[in-house]
Order: structure tokens, then C-alpha cells, then sequence
């Protein structure tokens, strides 16, 4: 039996897939995705609006080129992780939620992400920075195009 | 090729590697090492190697837990033993190569231990070290030895003869095996693991699927994420034995987006399992049929909560719906469904390979095995560990932990994450199982230990674990979506000073809410936090509340900074650093706060030189200093005598 056979017995739709595929393409899930998806899907689109605004890694809004995703978990607030989020929109000139004018960063914060061990720590997209201080924040942030 | 075969090959393969004439090369490269600049020490042993024209086998293996030491490299010479090097940087590496490769010095001075057979003088054996004597490797048994990306090297350590074994037995006998080892379920509740797969083996159907729930999220947990960075095979293999005892044909590994080095290497692990035919049909010519797929999570924390799971795996919103009927009946697209975690599924293939009676050698009487747990917060040796059930808190923190930094006094463990609590000093006798951290107030959770030293204030603490399951809460129960909501208000009104004295007893009366009205167990632990802090530390929180004062000196709505008068040499290094100018002064005036400005954000206490130490953080109380800048009228500090 081959892995599409199993997807199609139980009408598995990877909704999820589908919309995190969109999220890649054209860097986040519009309106207009969602209603295509739910007519080639065939369910309602408040379904998808419903699936696609609940999961953090999913935005509805347009999102920069770079996403920063700063740890906002205990074990990196311990740490002072206050102090990185701080460097980082002194560095970009915006606060957590928000995109930059120019369309490089967006920065978001985000629970635990399992570097704990050299908190404070932050992903960038899905490269992983670790044991940050304020002073490192800007060579890491010059290294994104 | 028959298993047989394929195994012969790979130890072959395993004993050139071992026994060869080239010097062998480990690099510990899951997230943390990498983090740490692994790549960069792998391209500075490559350039060391050719620059001098020598051969070795370089392998990238996954975490073996000191992660507080990374990167760490291990090189084995011929006859040697394997020594391991600590914090090795591209510098290093050259030196390492030179003067030990080629020339036969060891370094002892950057030697972490020797690991396995062997020993050399000025270097102790590793797991004779305080922090790995205490440890058992089974889930981690191969994490930092073999290359995760190699399924050979894990065939070679006699992995999959744990599935062999059990392709041998009835469904039934396999099931009765895991049952009489005593493994319970590590992702944090603790069930029976062969009960759980009894309950959904006997479920009527023809159709059962089983679950990895990698969807690890508690703050300070990663033992998961290492396990499959170290040893993604260790983890499939259970599966595999699980599905054979269940009867489960599908299954699916959900695992968190956060963790692409784990999703890349669990990729590579099922391709060549397929490879093998140890998936697909007829695997090993057994009749067995299992096809695995991997899931990636979009991040959401509640998806961890099986039923939230599976609905995330369906496509749908996470959200976790009642129970019964449980998934063993019920579960993923309505078919009997057996969920383990990661680590548990690691404990399995050990178990089929050795016995229940090696197995339940290890632990307390029920709590049999190992666990394993990640370190992180004020704790010196932060990392991941793996230790027999039944040890104490105390020998964990002190013993393999180290204690915490800067000569700090511990203030509390909290374990279970966001479900669990925060346990004091008097707690540390505590053996660590299941019973007994219940009983003091906390779970053991998946397996997070996040250590708080003094200048952790225990409200704020309770503060932030409530922020996080407000936030993370999927809404679909009000106690929890709104009550969490009502709890961190109130914490938030205690921490800036506007708490009200019946606010412990309105916290412990909507915890005990939020607990009966909830339908998972996010909402039902989410008060745990709260209620450990109060039924351990209730003076601070009434400290907050009655003196308006934070012991720990955290809270900046109830701390001040001062400049003493008698200290402050007028340098102006504060007053130049203020970030909202708050603070007056001049050449030898004493410089003042005003305290209408403050932000409190610490900045003047850090940068005034520490041979002054003028400037002093208080909370509840006032001291007396000048109301504007006075000129000074003590001398310098090299004649200043100390009173």
C-alpha cells in the first residue's frame, strides 16, 4: 500500500501542509489562498481561516523576509532574555508583532524551543542562535539579507 | 538481504571502524553542539588533517549531555582510549591534532574524561565524574557515540534485535514483557505503556494507528529533541515493536516545527528503514506490515495533549476534546490509537533487546527504569541527563547539576514545566518519581528541571508560567481560557504592588476551577505553578501583598535604585548610561535618581565601576540620599576605609 493510499482511505486534506506550502511560497497565508484552498478542498473557508490563525508558525498577515522568533520561555527569561528582545527592536526598530518598513524582519516572539541549555536563545527563520547577549544581536541580524 | 545478514555486515563494518589503524574523530552535533560552533571545529579538523596529510574517520554524532561543555569532540587513537574534549573551538582544534595525533600528548588540561575501556593518567574516566557517576544511559544508550544519519552504526549495537525478538513472540507475550518491566509512560502521566497498548491491542477494528508524540514544548524540556537528533532508530524501533504487539498497520510521528535538525534526521532514518524493508510490507519477511509518516506541528504548546494531537494530525484547529472515549477506542480518525512519547518509545526497543528483568533492575519499586531529564536555568552544568528513578532532587541539582552559579542560594526546582511546580530546599531529600512529586505538589512532566537560584522572585515565576498557559490555552474550555485569564491578572496586579490580601485565598479558589472545568490537562495543571508557590513560599507572596516589597529585588513596579551619598564618586558613568536620563549630577557632585523617571532597568547598578558600589537596589524600603546633586565630601576610594 503506498503512503497516498492511506491519505486517500481517510480523506486526509493535510490542510495543515497545504497551508504551511502557501505560507512558503508567497510568505503567508492570504485570503485569497485560503478561499482557493477551501474550494479545492471542499469545506468551508472559516475552516481554513479557523486552521490557519490558530497555529503560531502560521500568519494571515504578510510577514518579513527573516523571521525572528525570540524565546520568551523561562529558562531564557532566567537568563535575561528581556535584555535580547530589547536589543533586538533597538537594533530593528520595531516591537514583537510587527514587521520592518523595509520588509527584512519580521519579530515575533515564541515559546520554549528547546535550546534551554544555552539560553537566552532565539531562532531565525530556522537557524538557531544560542548563550545571546545584547552585543552579538547586531552581527547575527547583519548576517540576513 | 536477510536481517541476519545485514547485521553482520554492519558490525563488520562497525569493528573496522573501532579496531582500524585511522584515529577516529567524534563531533557532538545535534542543535546544542552546533549551536556552539560544531560546524566550525568539523572544518577546522578538516583543515588541521589535510594540512598535515593524516587520515581519520570524522563522525557527527549526537548529544552525550554535558551540553554546558560544547562543543565537544572526542578523538580515539588506535590502542587509545576515547578522550573527550570540552569547549574545543576552531583554535584548539590544531593543537589537538598536532600535539596529540600526531606527537602523542593528550592534553589532559582540555580533556574532559575518558569514556569506555581504558585509561590514562591526568584524566579522569567520565562516567566516574560527580555529574555522569549517578547516570544510566538506556533511552540516551547511544546518543554521542553513533551517527544518528547511520542506520548501520545503530544495527551494529544490536539495534532492531529488539524487533527481531519480538517478531519471534505472540503479540500478546510482547505485550505481557512490557507490562512486566514496569515502563510507564515519560511524556509526563505516567500510565502503565503495557496496559496502555493492551487497552488498544483488544479494541475492536481492523485499522489502529500508533503515535510518536514528539511534540515537545514544556519550557526547559529537550530531552526529546536530543534523543532524536542522537539516536532517531532507538525511538522508530519501539514503534516498530509496538505495532507488531498492537496491531497497528499506520503511524504517524508528530513532531514540533521548532526542531528541524530532529525532522531531517527522523527523514533520513525512514529512508533507509525502508531501505532495509524494516518499513513497508512483509517487513523482515515477518508478515508485519507499518508505514510511518512524519508530521510537522505548526506551533501550537496544547498539541501535545493526544487528543489535541491527533486532531492536529487530522488537519484540524488543535484542540483537545473529552475523554472517554479514549484513543485506544477512539482515536486518530475514529480508530483505536496508541500514543507514547519519544523517550518512552526509546525505553521499548531496550526493554525487547535486554529483558524486563535488566529493565526493572533500575528505579524504585514503581518507578522502574530510568528518566530522563533536561537542566537548564541557574544551575552550573546545564544539559541533558538520564538517571535511574528514585534519586533525590538533591543529587540531581548538586550532585550532577553542580549547584547553581556565582555561589547563589537555590531557591527552587520546578519541574513538569507549565503542568508541574516549583519545589524548595526542604523538598531536595525528595526521590524523583511519579508518587512522590505528585505528592508535593508538582509532576514529573516530561522532563524538565528548570533550577531558580535567589534573585528569582517566586511570583514573578508563577507570573510567567500563567502567561504562558493563558496564552496557550486553545480556548475551548472557559475555566481554563478564561480563568487562567483571572489568575494572571491577579498575579500581575500582586508583582507591580496592588496586590489585595484576599487575593491567596481568590487564587486558590479559581485554581481549584480551573482544575474541575477542564477538559485537558493543560488547563487542568495549569494552576499547579501557582499553588506550589503559594503552599511553599506564601510569605513572598504576601511580602508583595502586605509590604509592597519583593524579596528577590525583580518586580520594578516595588524596587528602587539609590546612589550613595557616601560612596558615589561623581564619575558620571551612570548618568551618561541612563537610558532615560533620570539621573543629575556633575564633576564630584554625588549623582542623584530621580525616581519619577526610573525605569528600573538596572543599568546604573551595572555599570558603576564595583570599586565604588554606589549604587544600591531596595525594595520596601527608602534610603536616605541627597534630593539633588551635593558636591562630594568623602575621599577616594584608595584611601576610602571601608566602615
Amino acid at each position: 500500500m503506498s503512503q497516498q493510499a492511506i491519505s486517500n482511505r481517510h480523506g486526509e486534506q493535510d490542510l495543515i501542509g497545504r497551508l504551511k506550502e502557501a505560507q512558503a511560497k508567497f510568505g503567508h497565508v492570504s485570503e485569497e489562498v485560503m478561499a482557493e484552498l477551501a474550494r479545492s478542498l471542499d469545506i468551508p473557508i472559516n475552516d481554513v481561516y479557523g486552521v490557519a490563525s490558530f497555529y503560531s508558525f502560521l500568519s494571515t498577515q504578510p510577514l518579513g523576509r527573516n523571521i525572528i522568533r525570540i524565546c520568551q520561555s523561562l529558562p531564557c527569561y532566567l537568563k535575561y532574555g528581556q535584555t535580547i528582545m530589547e536589543s533586538v527592536a533597538q537594533e530593528i526598530g520595531i516591537i514583537p508583532g510587527e514587521t520592518t518598513a523595509d520588509g527584512k524582519f519580521s519579530f515575533q516572539l515564541t515559546n520554549c524551543i528547546g535550546l534551554c541549555d544555552r539560553a537566552p536563545a532565539m531562532m531565525i527563520n530556522y537557524d538557531s542562535h544560542v548563550d545571546l547577549t545584547p552585543k552579538k544581536i547586531a552581527q547575527i541580524l547583519g548576517t540576513y539579507k | 538481504m536477510t536481517f541476519a545478514e545485514i547485521q553482520s555486515r554492519a558490525k563488520a563494518e562497525w569493528a573496522a571502524l573501532e579496531h582500524g589503524d585511522k584515529p577516529r574523530i567524534l563531533i557532538g552535533s545535534a542543535t546544542c553542539g552546533r549551536a556552539a560552533g560544531a560546524k566550525a571545529v568539523l572544518e577546522a579538523t578538516n583543515a588541521a588533517l589535510a594540512q598535515h596529510n593524516l587520515e581519520a574517520n570524522i563522525t557527527e554524532v549526537g548529544c552525550i549531555g554535558p551540553c554546558y561543555a560544547e562543543p565537544l569532540m572526542d578523538i580515539i587513537k588506535p590502542g587509545r582510549p576515547r578522550i573527550c574534549y570540552s569547549q574545543v573551538t576552531p583554535e584548539i582544534v590544531p593543537w589537538l591534532i598536532e600535539d596529540y595525533i600526531i606527537n602523542d600528548n593528550p592534553h589532559s588540561d582540555l580533556a574532559l574524561g575518558t569514556i569506555g575501556d581504558g585509561s590514562l593518567d591526568g584524566i579522569p574516566r567520565l562516567f566516574d565524574l560527580p555529574m555522569l557517576k549517578p547516570q544510566v544511559r538506556i533511552a540516551l544508550r547511544n546518543c554521542g557515540t553513533i551517527d544518528p544519519e547511520e542506520i548501520n552504526q545503530y544495527i551494529a549495537r544490536d539495534g532492531y534485535r529488539g524487533l527481531v525478538r519480538a517478531l519471534s513472540m505472540t503479540p500478546e507475550e510482547v505485550i505481557e514483557e512490557i507490562k512486566k518491566s514496569g515502563l510507564r509512560g515519560r511524556g509526563g502521566a505516567g500510565f502503565p505503556t503495557g496496559m496502555k497498548w493492551e487497552f488498544c491491542r483488544k479494541s475492536p477494528g481492523t485499522v489502529k494507528y500508533i503515535i510518536c508524540n514528539a511534540d515537545e514544548g514544556d519550557p526547559g524540556a529537550f530531552m526529546d529533541r536530543s534523543l532524536l537528533e542522537g539516536d532517531p532508530h532507538a525511538v522508530l524501533e519501539g514503534m516498530l515493536i509496538s505495532a507488531y504487539a498492537i496491531g497497528a498497520t499506520e503511524g504517524y510521528i508528530y513532531i514540533r516545527a521548532e526542531y528541524p535538525l530532529a525532522i531531517d534526521r527522523l527523514k533520513i532514518a525512514l529512508r533507509q528503514m525502508t531501505e532495509y524493508e524494516l518499513l513497508g510490507d512483509n517487513i523482515l519477511g515477518s508478515g508485519l506490515n507499518f508505514h510511518l509518516k512524519i508530521k510537522e506541528g505548526a506551533g501550537a504548546f496544547v498539541c501535545g495533549e493526544e487528543t489535541a494531537l491527533m486532531a492536529s494530525i487530522e488537519g484540524k484547529r488543535g484542540m483537545p476534546r473529552s475523554r472517554p472515549p479514549f484513543p485506544a477506542q477512539s482515536g486518530l480518525w475514529g480508530k483505536p490509537t496508541n500514543i507514547n512519547n519519544v523517550e518512552t518509545w526509546a525505553n521499548v526497543s531496550a526493554i525487547m533487546l535486554r529483558g524486563t528483568a535488566w529493565y526493572a533492575s533500575y528505579g524504585s519499586d514503581k518507578n522502574k527504569g530510568t528518566k530522563t531529564f533536561a537542566l537548564a536555568g541557574k544551575i552550573n552544568r546545564t544539559g541533558l541527563i538520564e538517571v535511574p528513578l528514585g534519586i533525590s532532587l538533591k543529587e540531581i541539582v548538586y550532585d550532577i547539576g553542580d549547584g547553581i552559579p556565582d555561589g547563589k542560594r537555590f531557591k527552587a526546582v520546578q519541574t513538569g514545566g507549565p503542568s508541574g511546580g516549583c519545589l524548595p530546599a526542604s523538598q531536595l531529600e525528595r526521590p524523583v518519581d511519579y508518587e512522590s512529586l505528585t505528592e508535593a505538589g508538582s509532576i514529573m512532566g516530561s522532563g524538565g528541571m528548570v533550577v531558580i537560584d535567589e534573585d528569582t522572585c517566586i511570583v514573578d515565576v508563577a507570573r510567567y508560567f500563567l502567561a504562558f498557559t493563558q496564552s496557550e490555552s486553545c480556548g475551548k474550555c472557559v475555566p481554563c481560557r478564561l480563568g487562567t485569564k483571572q489568575m494572571l491578572n491577579i498575579l500581575e496586579n500582586i508583582c507591580q504592588g496592588k496586590g489585595k490580601v484576599e487575593d491567596i485565598d481568590l487564587l486558590l479558589k479559581v485554581s481549584q476551577q480551573i482544575k474541575a472545568g477542564s477538559l485537558c490537562a493543560l488547563g487542568g495543571t495549569a494552576p499547579n505553578p501557582v499553588l506550589t508557590t503559594i503552599r511553599y513560599f506564601q510569605d513572598e507572596y504576601e511580602a508583595h501583598i502586605k509590604e509592597k516589597r519583593c524579596p528577590a529585588l525583580v518586580c520594578p513596579e516595588l524596587i528602587s535604585y539609590y546612589i550613595l551619598a557616601d560612596k558615589c564618586q561623581g564619575c558620571g558613568i551612570c548618568l551618561r548610561a541612563c537610558p532615560t536620563e533620570a539621573i543629575t549630577g556633575g564633576k564630584r557632585m554625588v549623582h542623584v535618581i530621580d525616581q519619577s523617571k526610573c525605569n528600573k532597568c538596572s543599568t546604573c547598578l551595572n555599570v558603576c565601576p564595583d570599586r565604588f558600589g554606589a549604587v544600591v537596589k531596595v525594595s520596601g524600603e527608602e534610603i536616605k540620599v541627597p534630593k539633588k546633586p551635593v558636591p562630594i565630601t568623602v575621599s577616594k576610594p584608595d584611601t576610602y576605609t571601608q566602615r
